[in-house]
């Protein structure tokens, strides 16, 4: 299973640091990684692999939501057939 | 990697727009579960609802975490209670209400529908029984809904079944007059229900549908009103377009949503309803979709107008979404839960008469309308007989959710809390139709010819 981590909050040093040290843990791979910077609005969305995961989908979502508080931006992780789904035909 | 632009849009429609998956319904056939003893039907209708419906919430939410949009509410609905109920001796069916509360309490539902009996052309002995059992089960259950169809285009309308509803509802306003007669709340009168409607509280799992399945209906008047926002001052062509498009992808979430559920309860997909399901929440409102049109205030001339072009646009944009559409499908205009037309009701600019008219272009009827809790019963019968007669010739659906609010008058306003929302009273005519609904009988189905 593929999903989409997206993280949006202010900008700061170490965003992507504090939220891949989450995912090498439980062996999520990143497939690849787009970025914006809107003013001082920091917006990524990462696509990861869940294949080799260690831990379940609800515990990963929860690391990266305290991962996210520590940091001071949102994370959220979401099947990538949601938007799949939503934006093709 | 699909284009970041959509990815964001989505996260933007869900967290600031209040998109969601209103309801998944499992729709459960209590068929089976006659018998001429109450007490051995309701034991198969318990065990019967709760070993169908065991995972339904788990799977709700484990869908609600894998893809981040919330699925507010999980529900059941059942074969009408009259049409299984009324093999068995009782005299009364609210023991059969208790059932149907403690099996939605035990599997962790909110709502369970189908308190139910279609009396459209007459009245069978369950009907009867059913129909006088409503008050007191409104009364003593929490998450029961009842509804009962009194009209339909192939028979007409069954005026008896309208007077006695009238009456109905009085009652259950009586009896839960401490709780703002929250009983009617839960109480919808159709003409043409349909059968596959995810939707509380008028849902119920029709005789032609299959042993259980599964039916998801959608919501999103925040994302529409955002989109519209984008297009001010553009043509009707563009605003047409707009809502289309936006449709379509709330739909596609919810096709999603239901074949998830589907696959993982090992229950078939039934339909998608194609609805903007609005709430009491700021941002979530049908009222103020209308208003970003460009009417100063839901009610005004042009609301009717707009709320047509609204409903076909959501169903031309949502229909090529799904793969089954069905239920409502349309847009809801349900006063207590949608916070610009409290706003328009409270501002006067919004009557009874004119969501009378808003009623024949969109989806159900006149729903969740507190009016003052002396109106006569004839008069409420009169205003189910109107909606029933613009159901029936026009070949939709309409419904009545009507709380005559006990004790309390014009000026004043109902609290039900939650998703129900509150009510600013309503004035109703003062004249009397005590004569008209005193006839009885049936009004005859009309021909559909010489349309005009």
């Amino acid at each position: 299973m593929k999903a989409f981590i997206s993280v949006i909050g202010d900008d700061k040093i170490g965003i992507i640091h504090g939220v891949t040290t989450v995912l090498k843990k439980n062996k999520v791979n990143v497939l690849d990684i787009n970025q914006t910077l809107l003013q001082d609005y920091f917006a990524m969305v990462m696509l990861v692999d869940l294949k080799e995961m260690t831990i379940d989908f609800k515990q990963l979502k929860e690391e990266l939501v305290v991962a996210g508080k520590e940091i001071g931006v949102s994370i959220k992780i979401q099947h990538e057939d949601l938007f799949n789904t939503m934006h093709s035909i | 990697m699909i284009n970041f632009q959509n990815i964001m849009e989505t996260i933007k429609m869900i967290e600031k727009e209040k998109l969601d998956i209103r309801t998944i319904t499992m729709g459960i056939s209590l068929l089976d579960c006659c018998d001429s003893s109450g007490k051995n039907a309701r034991k198969k209708i318990y065990d019967k609802i709760t070993r169908l419906a065991e995972n339904l919430v788990k799977v709700g939410e484990e869908i609600e975490t894998e893809y981040g949009i919330p699925i507010i509410n999980k529900r059941i609905s059942v074969t009408p209670i009259a049409l299984v109920a009324q093999a068995s001796e009782d005299k009364s069916y609210v023991e059969f209400a208790k059932t149907l509360d403690e099996a939605a309490a035990t599997v962790g539902i909110n709502f369970i529908g189908g308190f139910s009996a279609l009396v459209q052309k007459g009245y069978s002995k369950g009907d009867r029984i059913l129909i006088e059992s409503i008050p007191e089960a409104l009364t003593v259950t929490e998450k029961v809904c009842s509804s009962i169809n009194v009209g339909c285009t192939k028979t007409g309308i069954n005026m008896d079944a309208v007077r006695d509803m009238g009456r109905i509802i009085k009652q259950t306003a009586y009896l839960t007059r401490e709780r703002d007669s929250i009983g009617c709340a839960k109480l919808v009168v159709f003409a043409n229900a349909v059968e596959d409607n995810p939707f509380m509280a008028g849902a119920f799992h029709g005789v032609g549908e299959a042993e259980s399945i599964i039916n998801v209906g959608i919501s999103g008047p925040g994302v529409v009103k955002c989109a519209l926002e984008n297009v001010k001052g553009e043509s009707f062509d563009v605003m047409a377009e707009t809502i289309k498009k936006t449709a379509f992808k709330i739909t596609r979430a919810g096709q999603l949503v239901a074949h998830e559920a589907s696959s993982r309860l090992g229950i078939p997909f039934g339909i998608v309803d194609l609805s903007l399901a609005p709430t009491p929440a700021i941002g979530d409102s049908v009222g103020r979709i209308l208003e970003e049109m460009g009417l100063e205030s839901c009610g005004c001339h042009g609301t009717t107008a707009a709320l047509a072009l609204l409903n076909d646009a959501v169903k031309k944009g949502g229909i090529m979404a799904s793969s089954h559409v069905g239920g409502l499908s349309g847009a809801f205009i349900p006063v207590s839960e949608d916070e610009g037309m409290i706003d328009a009701v409270q501002k006067g600019s919004l009557s009874l008469d004119k969501l009378e008219a808003m009623t024949c272009v969109c989806s159900v009827g006149l729903d969740m309308v507190a009016i003052p809790g002396d109106t006569p019963e004839s008069t409420i019968a009169a205003i189910i007989a109107d909606e029933a007669a613009i159901g029936v010739i026009n070949n939709k659906t309409t419904g009545v959710r009507i709380i005559p609010v006990y004790g309390k008058i014009l000026g004043d306003s109902a609290e039900f809390g939650g998703l129900l929302g509150m009510a600013p009273l309503m004035a109703v005519s003062k004249f009397s139709s005590a004569d008209f609904i005193s006839r009885g009988g049936r009004i005859p189905a009309p021909v559909h010819s010489f349309k005009n």
